[in-house]
Order: C-alpha cells, then sequence, then structure tokens
C-alpha cells in the first residue's frame, strides 16, 4: 500500500474523530469570529469604505477577515489529538503496523486542510453579513481556500514538531500561543507602509504578514499575483520544511 | 501448544543492549540480552519494575532503536527490515493502546487495512475477531463506553489482524479484575493453541506459572534465570537443599535478590 493510500486511512481517522468532538470545533469558529467583530468594531469608524483607499470600496471588516481566517487556521487540534494518542499508547499500536512512518504524521495534516476548508468555507459565510465580497470571485474563494488549508498544514506540522518532541499536551498546548505575537506582528490593521518602521521591519520579516497579505488580495482585489505569489512561495517553503521535519523527528521517534 | 527442540525460533536475542542518553549520563536499561524463543511456545518474561522487560519487548517489537546486538522475530532481524518484522508480529502493550473515540468495529478495521487488507477483507477479519473475542455486542459502540477487560480483549483483537506468528504481550492483565484476568488467560491459550507464539511479560507469577511454557527472568537489563517453571523450581530445591518444591514466587524472590537470604542487587545467573 502507498504512502498516500495509508496517509489517507489515518487521515480519515483524524477526520472521524474531528466530527466525534464538535465541541473543539466551536471555538475554532466562534473565536475569530469574535476576533472580527471586535476589531471592526474598535477600527471601523476609523476606516470609512468611502474615504479609505485601502479598502478598495469594501467594509472594514473585508480587511479584517485574513486575520480571523488565519487564527481559525492556527487552532489545529492535530498535535493534541497525536499527544492523546501517544499519551494513551494508541500511537505505538500504529507504529507497529507495517505503513511508512510519514504517512503517520501525514495523515494528521491531511485531515487539518480538510478541516481548514470547511471552517474557512463557514467563516466566510458569518462574515457575509459584515458586508464582505470575494473581490476575486469564485476562482479567488478557491484559491482562498487552498491558501488557508495550506497555512492551517504548515502550523498544525510546527504544532506536530513539539508534540512529537515533547510528547507533552501542557508543552503543545503552550507552542500553539506562538501564533498570537505572529499574527499581531503583521499588517494586521493597516497595509504595511501605514506602519512605524520597526512594525514594519518586524512584519516583513514575519511570513504570516505574506500569507495575510495574499489572502486580503484575494478579498479586496480582482487577481493581483504579486501577493499571491509571495503567499503560496512563503506556504510551499514554511510547509516543505514542517513536513521535512516531522517525518525526520517520526523516523528516529523512540 | 509447545513446539518441538527442532522447531524454529520465533523469537532470537542476541547481546540485546539499550542505552538511554540523558543530561544525567548514560543509563544501560539492557545490559547484553540472549533469548531463544521456540516457535508454538508461551514464553514468560518476567522481572521486577524498572528490570528491562518493556524495554527488550519494544526493541523486539521495533517500536525502539537497539543500542547494539541483534534481534530476529520469526526469522526476519528487525533492524534491518522492520516493516517486515511488523509484519510477522503482533504487540498489546501495558496500556491497552486503543482510540477512545472509534468504535471497536472502526478500529479492528482500519488496523487490517494498515497491514494491507482490502476494505471487504478488513471488515471480514473484523467481524471475526469480534466473534472471536465475544466483542461483537459492543462491536459499533465506541471504545471510551468499554470496560477494563473489554478494551484488552480488543487491543488482543487489534494485535491480531493480521494472524501474527509471533503474538507480544505487555503485562497483559496488569489492572483486571480476576474474572477479567481469567478471559485474557483462557484467550491466550486459545490463541496460542491455533499456533501462534506468545511472548508474554508479567509480574503476576501465578500468570506465568498457568501460561508459560518456559520462562526467563530479566534483573538489571541481564538475563538471570531461564528455564521451564518446573526445571527452575527444581534448580532452587536441590541449589538451597528445600524439601519440597519452592513456588515460582520463591524462584523469582531468589533470582532477582530480593529474597530475606540474599540483599537485593546480588545477580547469579543461572541456566535451568
Amino acid at each position: 500500500m502507498s504512502t498516500v493510500k495509508q496517509a489517507g486511512l489515518l487521515g480519515g481517522r483524524a477526520l472521524r474523530e474531528g466530527v466525534r468532538t464538535p465541541e473543539s470545533l466551536i471555538p475554532t469558529l466562534l473565536i475569530p469570529l469574535f476576533f472580527l467583530v471586535v476589531n471592526v468594531g474598535q477600527a471601523g469608524k476609523i476606516f470609512p469604505s468611502v474615504s479609505t483607499p485601502f479598502l478598495r470600496g469594501q467594509s472594514y471588516a473585508a480587511f479584517q477577515l485574513p486575520s480571523s481566517l488565519l487564527l481559525a487556521a492556527s487552532f489545529s487540534s492535530a498535535a493534541l489529538y497525536l499527544v492523546e494518542d501517544i499519551e494513551g499508547g494508541y500511537f505505538d499500536k500504529l507504529r507497529a503496523a507495517p505503513i511508512s512512518r510519514s504517512a503517520l504524521v501525514i495523515g494528521r495534516l491531511l485531515a487539518e486542510s480538510l478541516k481548514s476548508v470547511l471552517i474557512t468555507s463557514v467563516l466566510i459565510l458569518l462574515a457575509l453579513p459584515f458586508g464582505i465580497s470575494i473581490a476575486s470571485g469564485p476562482l479567488g474563494f478557491l484559491l482562498l481556500l487552498v491558501l488557508n488549508a495550506l497555512w492551517a498544514v504548515t502550523f498544525a506540522g510546527f504544532m506536530q514538531l513539539i508534540a512529537l518532541k515533547s510528547r507533552s499536551a501542557a508543552a503543545t498546548n503552550s507552542g500553539g500561543l506562538v501564533f498570537f505575537p505572529l499574527l499581531f506582528l503583521t499588517p494586521n490593521f493597516v497595509p504595511r507602509d501605514l506602519l512605524t518602521r520597526p512594525m514594519e521591519i518586524a512584519a516583513t520579516f514575519n511570513p504570516v504578514t505574506y500569507v495575510m497579505e495574499a489572502l486580503r488580495s484575494l478579498i479586496l482585489e480582482d487577481f493581483s499575483w504579486a501577493p499571491l505569489a509571495r503567499g503560496f512561495g512563503v506556504l510551499a517553503a514554511l510547509g516543505v520544511l514542517m513536513v521535512i521535519l516531522n517525518v525526520r523527528l517520526i523516523n528516529h521517534y523512540d | 501448544m509447545n513446539g518441538g527442540p527442532g522447531a524454529p525460533l520465533a523469537v532470537e536475542a542476541e547481546q540485546l543492549v539499550k542505552q538511554f542518553r540523558g543530561r544525567n549520563g548514560t543509563v544501560d536499561a539492557v545490559r547484553g540480552v540472549d533469548l531463544k524463543v521456540v516457535a508454538g511456545e508461551v514464553f514468560g518474561f518476567l522481572g521486577p519494575n524498572g528490570a528491562g522487560k518493556s524495554t527488550t519487548v519494544r526493541m523486539l517489537t521495533t517500536l525502539m532503536s537497539i543500542t547494539s546486538g541483534r534481534a530476529r522475530v520469526a526469522g526476519v532481524d528487525v533492524m534491518a527490515e522492520p516493516d517486515a518484522a511488523r509484519r510477522c508480529i503482533g504487540v498489546a502493550l501495558q496500556e491497552a493502546g486503543l482510540d477512545p473515540r472509534q468504535t471497536g468495529r472502526e478500529l479492528l478495521v482500519l488496523q487490517a487495512r494498515l497491514f494491507g487488507s482490502s476494505a471487504t477483507q478488513a471488515a471480514m477479519r473484523a467481524q471475526e475477531l469480534l466473534e472471536l473475542l465475544e466483542l461483537v455486542d459492543a462491536a459499533d459502540r465506541r471504545v471510551k463506553g468499554y470496560s477494563g477487560g473489554m478494551r484488552r480483549r480488543l487491543d488482543l483483537a487489534s494485535a491480531l489482524v493480521h494472524e501474527p506468528e509471533v503474538l507480544f504481550l505487555d503485562e497483559p492483565t496488569t489492572g483486571l479484575d480476576p474474572a477479567s484476568r481469567l478471559t485474557v488467560w483462557e484467550e491466550v491459550r486459545r490463541i496460542n493453541a491455533r499456533g501462534t507464539t506468545i511472548f508474554l511479560t508479567t509480574q503476576y507469577l501465578e500468570e506465568a506459572d498457568q501460561l508459560c511454557d518456559r520462562l526467563a527472568i530479566i534483573d538489571g537489563g541481564l538475563i538471570v534465570r531461564e528455564g521451564t517453571p518446573a526445571r527452575l523450581k527444581a534448580e532452587l530445591r536441590q541449589r538451597r537443599h528445600l524439601a519440597a518444591d519452592p513456588t515460582l514466587d520463591e524462584v523469582f524472590l531468589d533470582a532477582t535478590g530480593r529474597s530475606r537470604e540474599r540483599p537485593a542487587g546480588e545477580v547469579q545467573q543461572v541456566s535451568a
């Protein structure tokens, strides 16, 4: 059986796990929505759509939506379920099967990408009443789902590294908090050129910036290839790095 | 079932060593274990806590790397061909390693598919095992609702999906009530009667006495006794000039240096 098929079987199991714990999905939807409401409530009046060029005629909620989408994609449960498998002994049961070690880590990442597609779609639906539309149309919407799913895989990969290394739920949970400083060191409230110089430098070195700008470009503009190329480029590099590190760690897992 | 003297070896370890390197230096968990388990027998692997039982089992089942030495299971080198070795062995470790969110049937089907069965074959094998281990009524319930005994039986079933030649059971009855323990014993006998070699670690000497054709006692990472229960008892009786055969408990205490007569830590290697 090929690694892809094995990963598919394990991914299917991870999806079942998610469906059977709907309580873990509720915060994934509500907290990003809460951030959207609060951020728009706090800064919406400062940036009216008619007089704010960077909004390109949309509401401030459209500018804020990428932050919420990225936040939702970063609420990965894959690593926590992995720690549960390790602590409960089921991970050893899977390791005792004659399957590729890579499938053990890639299966959960596959499931995470599908979960992200679902959650991102629901969040966008919930955000429509804020006057948001996807300026790049249906194809842009699909690209947006792919971008966010790639981010979900990348961040879940990072969390899985902590899980495999620490084998501790507490450490894995704490590792997830890394996303918050990363999120706030982005052009979260205004475009990068309006940030103060130190913030602009920090945002330029932060990979999340490029993913956010790519998502934003799909929401606010018709296709703008430069931010999309940067966003997909950063995700491809980070995604590949995370998968390589995961595979390396699982191959040396004792 | 006991393999004859000419029977092939199901498990073979030569100078098996496991060292753990930590901040405080190197710990020798297993210090050169030699084992020979004949195909078809129930082999007991005993030892006090921290003696190296589970570490040895984890090395033999490909779950842990081997620092030095060699191990073969069903004739396959576990280091050189881990996947081939995995196809020959079933593993039920100390904690019943199960996914609480799946049903018993889903768990068995997934395990069978991971061992290469098609969806139809996996479903049939799962049903067969659920019937064999009397779990049919609970098959479509999630595992989190299973009792300790049911979990153990399901764990056993999941170790048997691919009809392994050698079944490793690491303390399979720890934490079970006496009735569940007897049920597991029956299952072990039944599985062995079908030709599967059983490598059983346990801390319950009565269990070893009841089930095992031969056993080895490990202490401090070394094998300190090896033989049939009857021969080990006879050896102790002769060496200590006892009036009657000692119990396996006394053999164990003598072997691990935890009797009143000998202080802990003094290890003598005896083969009977």
